[in-house]
């Protein structure tokens, strides 16, 4: 069988989720997950603070889909899109956790892995210094993207940020990325 | 100097700037995928303010929700406040959060850190 991304979340429960998608990540979507989610997260009547907190985390998980999806495999599916990626998010016990799967160019990946790694390793004290630091003094790119999603997500979760890579070929390489959130 | 005035969205918050009362506001949700292109035109309209600013002015930033991406746009809005307070006029930030939201109470701290002008937290109770 040939790989998909969805290979990447066999081990999550999709049927059961709140929210499941895959396809190509435009703003137009992002508008409608979030609209979707947080209309879930009122019915079921979660506290303001964890309803916040997951839907502050979803808005960068998918925006990080949305800048830093690379392009689709050569041979990947028939679809190419250019900003093309997948989303779970399931309920967790108390909380909720939140994953996305994308393609990432191979030569991305070491510096992508000692930065989540350097992330793992950071006391939450050391988190909200580095955000700062990086808020204050780098460079805002074009777009207005900073560096901080990801240690965002650490921050607000402050839970270690799980993540794998899948090669799936020289130039391409699966990545997915799991955040939990918990009631505070 | 005409207001500068935007109406809220999803994504965007409501603007209301207007250099006659010399109180600015910024209401609702910033979140969207290109936070330079919605803040641009703000700071060009501050840029001109800052030639000739009220001996007072005052910013509410109402956010409910707002992404890393605006972060640094807001922070740019907030560097030219900075320099209104350097030369030597008024300057005051209101930061709204609500009751339990320590995260926005966090990010308001954040930049109270950042920037040199008198920073004021304020709960909202419901």
């Amino acid at each position: 069988m040939s790989f998909d991304l969805e290979n990447l979340v066999s081990d999550l429960d999709i049927r059961g989720a709140v929210l499941y998608y895959k396809g190509n990540v435009d703003s137009d979507t992002i508008t409608k997950a979030l609209d979707l989610v947080e209309r879930k997260l009122f019915a079921t009547r979660e506290a303001p603070r964890l309803r916040k907190k997951v839907y502050n985390v979803l808005v960068e998980s998918l925006q990080n889909l949305y800048h830093h999806s690379d392009r689709v495999p050569r041979g990947y599916h028939s679809a190419k899109p250019d900003r093309f990626g997948l989303v779970v998010m399931e309920k967790l016990g108390r909380g909720y956790r939140i994953t996305t799967c994308n393609f990432v160019d191979t030569v991305r990946v070491k510096e992508l892995e000692e930065k989540l790694t350097r992330i793992n390793r950071s006391t939450p004290e050391e988190i909200k210094e580095q955000y700062k630091d990086i808020l204050n003094h780098q460079e805002i790119t074009a777009k207005g993207l900073g560096g901080l999603g990801l240690l965002d997500i650490a921050r607000k979760t402050g839970h270690r940020i799980d993540f794998r890579f899948k090669k799936y070929d020289n130039l391409n390489t699966a990545f997915r990325l799991s955040a939990v959130v918990a009631p505070v | 100097m005409e207001p500068i005035i935007i109406e809220g969205t999803p994504k965007t918050p409501s603007i209301k700037f207007d250099a006659r009362e010399g109180v600015f506001e910024i209401k609702g949700r910033s979140i969207p995928e290109n936070s330079v292109e919605f803040y641009k035109p703000l700071n060009e309209w501050l840029d001109q303010y800052m030639q000739g600013p009220l001996d007072k002015t005052v910013v509410n930033i109402r956010l409910e929700y707002f992404n890393t991406s605006s972060s640094k746009c807001i922070l740019d809005v907030f560097k030219r406040l900075e320099s209104i307070h350097r030369s030597k006029h008024d300057v005051e930030i209101n930061w709204f959060y609500e009751e339990d939201d320590e995260d926005m109470l966090e990010a308001g701290e954040d930049y109270d850190s950042i920037i040199k002008v008198p920073f004021k937290m304020i709960e909202i109770v419901e």
